[in-house]
């Protein structure tokens, strides 16, 4: 829970004085330090963490491994760090189209300011996306224009010192990459690009936050970044099969690991074999491909979908991901059905081709029962639950019961990078509608390309930063709470493992009573198996409408 | 200080262009040798600039998708915010340079009680930057005439269009009005929109001022002060065939025109350059097809490979063989290392 009770912060978001609330900071954003206090940064990675990074993933991306605090003034930096930063800059301008050309044309209109989860939120200027971006544009004046050279503050140029490098800290890790503000921006300018870049630049110096680096650590070496070994990884999603032979009377056989020979290698995110309410997700995955007899298998050693690289580096987003090709090839499958996960679908849909691609031993994929050959994968092979599940049931190929899912009022909330990295909008609602009676979307700025993010999205989610999270996903739980007292929604389903974390964070902080939900859960439910018993709850042990009393 | 610098550096161009063209040899200095230096940059400086974004590859596809993607052949794709395509990009394209499709989707959000988050949509930056734009445009067209000799029949065209209302001698163009409120407009919104003015550097303040003062000082002359027209035109059409004749003319007149060259040499140094940019925005003119058509790195490292799987399955062969899973290299009974671990 948050370290500020809902009932004040309600107050705090409309009161305190803030660029949001009316209030107009007295000093130039360039003269306001960053300041460190407990609950307003994440932790670094611990020493032991970072060497096995040092030693096992990417040496020399990941500065040195040390014992310091964020709240210390001295992060222990190495002596030529300057030097670091700004070689590093020079290299990702060579590197990256998109870096340099959004250093130099932003026109500062301010169409951004207000599109930003954590500037509604908060309120502190610089989370608004042109002031994040100045952050790192300060600099690159500074240093790499002539005007900046030339005229320094009067160009927006500024000198790199320690507090540039602790400002940088705070504000690339309160953005979650989600791309809100480049649909707002004339130019498509893309936070998200200036936020890996800086978060980059903040690697080499050994700038980073646990709860990014270990779980990063863990996928490199478990398969999955909540560090399951393989027979855990196992033991905990065969455990779930006998809640759903206890909801349904049917005892599944058709789960199995790293079994060579099968059509299709399905990676989900591993937090849905782990925790509530993503393990009802994996129930709902399970079931489905039990009624339709899909010849699949799960692997232990890329058992993981999402990508902590991505939060980190291009190198290291490479350096997991390769593992979903590796295994596919070994195991000799067709091709790659992906779970529900949103920045995992960011990875597979714009990079994991790119970065890891061309395979040679897949094919297009091609829907064993709908005979559907997915053209928009032909090259990286790997298709979304939902775009098969929606195939499936334009085609009538699953026996459904809605009232199944009537109990519960359901809206959709469009995960940033589906929406936004991928165009995944409406084959999800697909799926919603043709397994649930009663949907209802939230007003239309906020969902599907103007979706807000859950708040804490790209490694953010943990609870060392609370109270910016619940600010964070204000927007977001303020949708939500118009359509609950509009049409009594229960119900905020996702495809996305974080989402089903954070959301149920936020819901119990800002919407009590309305529940989290993956959609092959609602699937689940609603699929009629063969053998069934009469169902009285649903895949989490809930009681279904009418059958309360 | 944001505010009253970039101001009194476009005074001060005004008033060094009022004396230095009245000192001896002034006139051609800033008649003739400043504009065609002025020129030489804009254009050396625009195309450098070009080329320096140009020489960093696209590794990456990532378009930001504002609809919905190719798909399933019975979902309705959003053809034009999510193109999939080369048609289609062309004419997402064109749709945000011609008519800033991206700036027509603003809203306004508002904090009230509750806490309670409200969205209003929002067009007037759209619609001012729209007519800014182009009545730039249409000024910048409607000079070709001071350039050409005759005049081309579009230009004409667009002069009668501009004057249409016929109101006033010489006839009044709608786009100089035009242009000065949008211009206004802008202005003003820096000053009062808190946010905006929060983020405003002197270097957008700059332009705004030197392109309103190109405008007064091209209005003055236009409609208030006479100035004469053909020695004018001898001067700037001399310009353009490089035989420029330096007549007597008003300082006015070369104020503005020491003005545009101010513009001229600035463009490409600064946040001007957003009308080269926009071009190359790898979030708007890349086509959503990444799982459809291969995007190459350039620099992609083929030495970054996954942690094997080889290694994965020798560091916890144990336990997998323990859980039935399928095993590569079967579990060798090690008599000696089982007996160092039961200790």
């Amino acid at each position: 829970m948050a370290d500020t009770k809902v009932e004040q912060m309600s107050v705090n978001v409309v009161k305190e004085p803030s660029l949001m609330t009316g209030a107009v900071p007295t000093k130039d954003w360039m003269d306001v330090p960053a300041v460190f206090k407990p609950g307003n940064y994440c932790y670094p990675g611990k020493p032991s963490i970072m060497e096995y990074h040092n030693n096992h993933t990417l040496p020399g991306l990941f500065g040195e491994a040390r014992e310091f605090a964020y709240e210390d003034e001295d992060w222990k930096l190495p002596e030529n760090w300057k030097e670091i930063i700004i070689n590093g800059i020079k290299e990702r301008l060579d590197k990256f189209r998109s870096f340099k050309v959004y250093m130099d044309i932003c026109v500062r209109c301010g169409a951004c300011a207000d599109k930003c989860h954590f500037f509604l939120g908060t309120g502190d200027p610089k989370n608004m996306p042109v002031l994040r971006a100045e952050l790192l544009r300060s600099i690159y004046r500074n240093e790499f224009t002539k005007a900046g050279k030339m005229l320094g503050r009067l160009a927006g140029a500024r000198e790199l010192t320690i507090d540039v490098i602790k400002e940088w800290f705070m504000y690339f890790y309160q953005c979650t990459e989600c791309r809100r503000c480049s649909v707002f921006c004339p130019y498509g300018i893309d936070t998200a690009e200036i936020t890996m870049m800086g978060r980059e630049l903040l690697h080499l110096l050994g700038i980073n936050t646990n709860w990014i680096m270990e779980p990063a650590a863990n996928s490199n070496r478990t398969g999955n970044h909540m560090g399951l070994q393989p027979h855990t990884f196992k033991q905990n999603a065969e455990f779930l099969l006998d809640d759903i032979e206890e909801v349904t009377g049917v005892r599944i056989n058709s789960l199995n690991f790293n079994r060579k020979g099968a059509e299709v290698l399905f990676i989900i995110p591993s937090a849905d074999v782990f925790a509530e309410p993503g393990i009802f997700t994996f129930m709902g995955y399970v079931v489905l491909f039990d009624h339709i007899g899909l010849d699949y298998t799960i692997s232990t050693y890329s058992s993981e979908g999402g990508n902590f690289g991505l939060f980190t580096s291009n190198e290291l987003m490479k350096k997991l991901n390769g593992k979903m090709y590796a295994e596919a090839k070994r195991l000799g499958v067709k091709w790659i059905l992906g779970g529900e996960c949103g920045h995992m679908w960011r990875v597979i849909h714009q990079y994991m081709d790119t970065m890891n691609g061309p395979t040679d031993n897949l094919e297009i994929p091609k829907s064993p029962l709908t005979g559907t050959v997915f053209d928009n994968a032909a090259t990286t092979k790997m298709v979304h639950i939902s775009e098969f599940t929606a195939d499936l049931v334009h085609h009538n190929k699953l026996k459904i019961d809605k009232s199944r899912n009537d109990h519960r009022t359901v809206t959709f909330h469009d995960s940033c990078n589906p929406a936004r990295a991928m165009g995944l909008l409406e084959e999800p609602r697909t799926v919603i509608n043709a397994v649930c009676n009663n949907f209802y979307d939230m007003p239309e700025n906020t969902i599907r390309e103007s979706t807000f993010c859950c708040g804490s999205g790209t490694g953010l989610n943990t609870g060392e930063i609370m109270d910016i999270r619940m600010r964070g996903a204000l927007p977001r739980a303020n949708a939500v709470k118009y359509v609950k007292e509009k049409h009594g929604v229960n119900t905020l389903a996702c495809v996305c493992a974080i989402d089903r974390a954070t959301l149920t964070s936020m819901n119990e902080y800002w919407n009590p009573e309305v529940e989290v939900a993956g959609i092959s859960e609602l699937v689940g439910n609603a699929l009629i198996m063969d053998g069934e018993k009469e169902r009285e709850s649903g895949l989490r042990f809930e009681p279904l409408a009418g059958t309360e009393g | 200080m944001k505010v009253l610098y970039p101001f009194v550096a476009v005074v001060a161009l005004v008033l060094i262009a009022f004396i230095g063209a009245s000192l001896p040899g002034g006139q051609y200095l800033f008649g003739v040798v400043f504009p065609i230096l002025a020129f030489a940059i804009f254009l050396v400086g625009f195309i450098n600039r070009i080329m320096n974004w140009g020489k960093s590859p696209v590794p990456f596809r990532i378009p930001t998708t504002c609809g919905q993607a190719n798909s399933l052949p019975w979902i309705k794709q959003n053809k034009f915010d999510c193109p999939s395509t080369g048609f289609g990009v062309i004419v997402r394209m064109f749709l945000e340079i011609v008519l800033f499709r991206s700036l027509f989707r603003n809203t306004k959000a508002e904090m009230l009680d509750g806490p309670k988050i409200v969205y209003g949509a929002t067009k007037w930056l759209w619609l001012f930057s729209l007519l800014f734009h182009y009545c730039f445009f249409v000024i910048v067209v409607r000079h070709l005439r001071f350039f050409t000799d005759p005049i081309p029949g579009f230009v004409q065209a667009l002069e009668f269009g501009d004057g249409l209302l016929q109101v006033g001698t010489p006839v009044l163009y709608q786009s100089d009005v035009v242009f000065v409120i949008a211009i206004l407009f802008l202005f003003l919104r820096r000053i009062l929109l808190r946010q905006v003015n929060y983020i405003s550097l002197p270097a957008d303040y700059f332009p705004l001022f030197l392109i309103l003062g190109i405008a007064i000082t091209g209005i003055l002359m236009r409609y208030f002060i006479r100035v004469d027209v053909v020695v004018i035109k001898e001067l700037t059409a001399g310009l353009a065939s490089f035989s420029p004749k330096v007549g007597d003319i008003n300082p006015l007149f070369y104020a503005h025109l020491f003005l545009v060259s101010t513009l001229l040499v600035y463009f490409p140094f600064s946040k001007l350059m957003h009308l080269g940019g926009i071009f190359l925005s790898p979030t708007r003119n890349l086509a959503n097809n990444s799982r459809m058509v291969r995007h190459e790195n350039p620099w992609n490292n083929p030495n970054i490979k996954p942690h094997s799987y080889a290694s994965y399955e020798d560091e916890f062969r144990e336990f997998m063989a323990g859980a039935d899973l399928p095993l590569d290299k079967p579990l060798e009974p090690a008599p000696e290392e089982k007996e160092e671990k039961a200790e």
